[in-house]
C-alpha cells in the first residue's frame, strides 16, 4: 500500500513536470519567430521559466524514483534528464492542450491564457500541500504564473478587442483549443489517491474561479464565452493527440541519437 | 584540517567574490542568493535559492560557489537548492541596489510590484539609472533575463533594464 501511493506520487509529480516542460517546448517554437522583439522575448522568458519549473518537478521525481527501486546491477539511475529525454509518448502525462501546436499568435497567447489560469489556481491551492517540496515549488512557481497570467490577459484583451481580423483570430483559437479545457478539471486515478492524503487537490474545485477568471477577461476582450462542447480528455493518463510524438522527435532527438551527449 | 579552523565569517567573505555571470556587478551576497552556511563534521555546506525557476545563471553560480571554497581548503562542498521560501527582490542589499545603479540597471522598487494583478496597472514610477529621471516607459514585461524589464527613458531618450520587483 505505501509502494502504491509513492507510485501514485510519482504519477502526479511527472504530470505537473510534463505539463511545464511540453508547453515551455511549445513556446520555445516561437524563439526567433515572435511577432515583434519585445514579444518574442517574453514568450521564450515564459518558456524559461516553464523548462525551470518542469526541472523542479523533474528533480524532485527522479529522487523518489531512486529512492522507491531496488538498486539492480546496471540499472542506471533516474534524473531530471532521463525523465525528459528518455520517456516515451504514453509515458508523458500532460494534458492534451499544453501539446497543441502553436497555430498564429492569437492561438499561442490564448492557450497560455487558459495554461496560466488554471496554474495559477493550481499553485494556490498546492502551495498548501503537506507534501513540503510540492509546496516549495508551487509557491515558487507562483510567482512567475501571475506574471503569465497577466501578461496573456492582456493579450487576449488586445487581440479580442482589437480589429476584426484580430478577433476573428481570436474566435477561431477558442474554436480549435476549448475542448481540451475539460481534462484540465478531471481527476486522474493518481490524483484521486492523494486528495485524501493532502498532497493533491481535487482538480473539478479549480473550475469555478477559472471559469470566473475567463469569462472576466473574454466580456472585457469582447470575445463570446464558448458553449459546452464535447471534452477530450487522455493525456493526463498518456493517451495524446499525434501531436505530442512530434514534439518528443524533436525535443529528445539527440539523446536518442548520442546517447548520454552533454553540452 | 584546515577547513576546521575556518568560520563562517571567512567563508562569506570568500562568497562575496562569487559574482553573477549575468550581473557581474553583483556577488551571491548581494542577491540575497545564499541563504545559510552550514559547517558540518565531514563536509561545508551552502543552501542556495534560485531568483526564477528557470534561472540559467543557477549552475554556473554553483561551480563557482564550489570553485572559490574549494581555495579555502574545503574537499567536500554540498550544495542544496532551497524553494521556500521564494526569493525576493526585498533580500537584495541596499549596496546592491547602488551598485546596479552604477551599472546601468535600474534597481528594483521596494514594492512587491508583481501582487498587483490588474491588468495594463499603471506602472510605477521607475528612475532612469542614466539621468535620473523619473520620465519612463515600459517598453516590455521581460527582459534579456527573467529578472529584468525592459525600459526607456522619455527625458535622455536611453533605453535601459529595470531589475524587477519579485
Amino acid at each position: 500500500m505505501k509502494n502504491e501511493s509513492a507510485n501514485q506520487l510519482i504519477n502526479y509529480i511527472l504530470h505537473l513536470a510534463d505539463n511545464a516542460l511540453i508547453l515551455g517546448h511549445r513556446n520555445s517554437e516561437w524563439c526567433g519567430h515572435g511577432p515583434v522583439l519585445e514579444q518574442d522575448i517574453a514568450i521564450t522568458n515564459i518558456s524559461l521559466d516553464l523548462i525551470g519549473q518542469a526541472r523542479n518537478f523533474y528533480q524532485y521525481a527522479a529522487k523518489l524514483i531512486n529512492e522507491s527501486s531496488p538498486d539492480l546491477p546496471g540499472k542506471a539511475e533516474a534524473s531530471e534528464d532521463s525523465l525528459a529525454f528518455l520517456r516515451d509518448n504514453r509515458e508523458f502525462k500532460n494534458c492534451l492542450l499544453v501539446e497543441q501546436p502553436n497555430g498564429d499568435w492569437a492561438k499561442t497567447i490564448l492557450r497560455q491564457f487558459l495554461f496560466s489560469g488554471y496554474q495559477f489556481y493550481l499553485y494556490q491551492e498546492l502551495q498548501h500541500s503537506i507534501n513540503q517540496q510540492l509546496a516549495a515549488i508551487a509557491e515558487k512557481s507562483l510567482k512567475e504564473v501571475t506574471y503569465h497570467l497577466r501578461w496573456s490577459s492582456e493579450w487576449v484583451i488586445r487581440l479580442g478587442d482589437g480589429t476584426a481580423e484580430s478577433q476573428r483570430r481570436m474566435i477561431n483559437a477558442i474554436d480549435e483549443l476549448w475542448m481540451y479545457t475539460g481534462e484540465l478539471f478531471s481527476n486522474t486515478e493518481y490524483e484521486l489517491s492523494l486528495i485524501d492524503l493532502g498532497i493533491a487537490f481535487d482538480s473539478g474545485g479549480l473550475q469555478p474561479p477559472w471559469e470566473e477568471k475567463i469569462k472576466e477577461i473574454f466580456a472585457e476582450a469582447t470575445l463570446p464565452y464558448p458553449e459546452k462542447v464535447f471534452t477530450q480528455t487522455g493525456g493526463k493518463d498518456g493517451t495524446h493527440t499525434e501531436h505530442l510524438g512530434y514534439i518528443l522527435a524533436d525535443l529528445q532527438f539527440m539523446q536518442r541519437a548520442y546517447p548520454g551527449s552533454e553540452w | 584540517m584546515i577547513s576546521h579552523q575556518i568560520d563562517k565569517e571567512t567563508i562569506y567573505s570568500y562568497l562575496e567574490e562569487v559574482k553573477d555571470p549575468e550581473v557581474p556587478v553583483l556577488n551571491v551576497i548581494d542577491m540575497g542568493i545564499v541563504r545559510d552556511v552550514v559547517l558540518r563534521d565531514d563536509y561545508l555546506e551552502i543552501v542556495i535559492t534560485p531568483t526564477y525557476s528557470g534561472c540559467p545563471a543557477m549552475d554556473v553560480i554553483s561551480m563557482n560557489i564550489r570553485i572559490m571554497l574549494s581555495t579555502l581548503g574545503f574537499k567536500k562542498i554540498k550544495i542544496t537548492q532551497a524553494l521556500s521560501p521564494a526569493w525576493t527582490t526585498d533580500w537584495m542589499s541596499e549596496e546592491a541596489k547602488r551598485k546596479l545603479k552604477n551599472y546601468g540597471i535600474a534597481p528594483p522598487n521596494p514594492k512587491q510590484q508583481v501582487c498587483n494583478d490588474k491588468l495594463f496597472a499603471a506602472d510605477e514610477a521607475v528612475q532612469c539609472p542614466q539621468c535620473d529621471s523619473w520620465h519612463t516607459h515600459r517598453v516590455s514585461e521581460f527582459g534579456s533575463t527573467p529578472c529584468k524589464a525592459l525600459y526607456a527613458c522619455d527625458d535622455c531618450k536611453e533605453p535601459f533594464d529595470y531589475f524587477k520587483c519579485h
